[in-house]
């Protein structure tokens, strides 16, 4: 199971494209995928860019810990994070979850957990700039069970 | 016989520093901790403290050369 953090602009595809190609093929029959991705609104406003700060080492290591917790809970063959730090655009994912296994309700069920841990857990941080050049910090994660 | 702070995000633009450095003490907590370092702030409501890069309650024991480090709540994903 892996975690990149990437200070650039990233190819989800490719990053899943080249990780599956490091798997032993015929082992798994299911991968399931989220990616997030920057939008040009949030709250109402028009955003224009965002900064993403993490804390280099503890994010790292929580975002492990999520993958130890998921592979505890579900059968998992392999396990792949990767997020963004640094200046992101609309448009340029932020974070990838792909999740390997046998069947598909531990790949599902295993990509949604890892990213609601992640979003409430792992130690990121977004700050917006706004069409305005206002900036603000994004002060909560909206709650990903019960949005609409 | 010290403990390093480190401070993230609004709370680091807020405080206009990313890390103090505070002289370890017996029985010192991560809230003592703040507030040796910053004696004219209360703690933030909802902030959140890693000891060594783990999670820990405010009332947790700190050890010399200890990491504490205090964020805002998280937002990545």
């Amino acid at each position: 199971m892996t975690v990149k953090i990437y200070a650039n602009a990233f190819d989800p595809w490719q990053e899943i494209q080249s990780y599956q190609n490091t798997l032993i093929g015929g082992h798994f029959g299911a991968t399931n995928v989220f990616i997030g991705t920057m939008r040009d609104f949030n709250d109402g406003d028009d955003v224009k860019s965002m900064t993403l700060e993490h804390y280099p080492g503890m994010t790292e290591k929580k975002l492990a810990d999520i993958l130890i917790a998921a592979g505890q809970q579900w059968q998992i063959i392999d396990a792949l994070i990767v997020h963004r730090v640094g200046t992101i655009m609309p448009n340029e994912p932020i974070v990838l979850i792909a999740v390997w296994t046998a069947h598909r309700g531990d790949a599902f069920d295993a990509c949604r957990y890892v990213i609601e841990a992640l979003k409430s857990t792992a130690p990121f941080w977004k700050k917006e700039v706004l069409t305005t050049a206002q900036e603000r910090w994004v002060t909560k994660n909206t709650d990903g069970y019960n949005a609409h | 016989m010290t403990i390093k702070i480190r401070y993230f995000a609004s709370l680091r633009e807020r405080l206009g520093r990313s890390e103090d450095t505070v002289a370890f003490e017996e029985a010192l907590t991560v809230s003592d901790v703040w507030y040796r370092a910053n004696p004219d702030q209360a703690l933030p409501v909802n902030i959140l403290a890693a000891v060594n890069m783990d999670y820990v309650a405010l009332d947790s024991i700190v050890e010399d050369n200890d990491e504490v480090a205090f964020f805002p709540p998280v937002t990545g994903g």
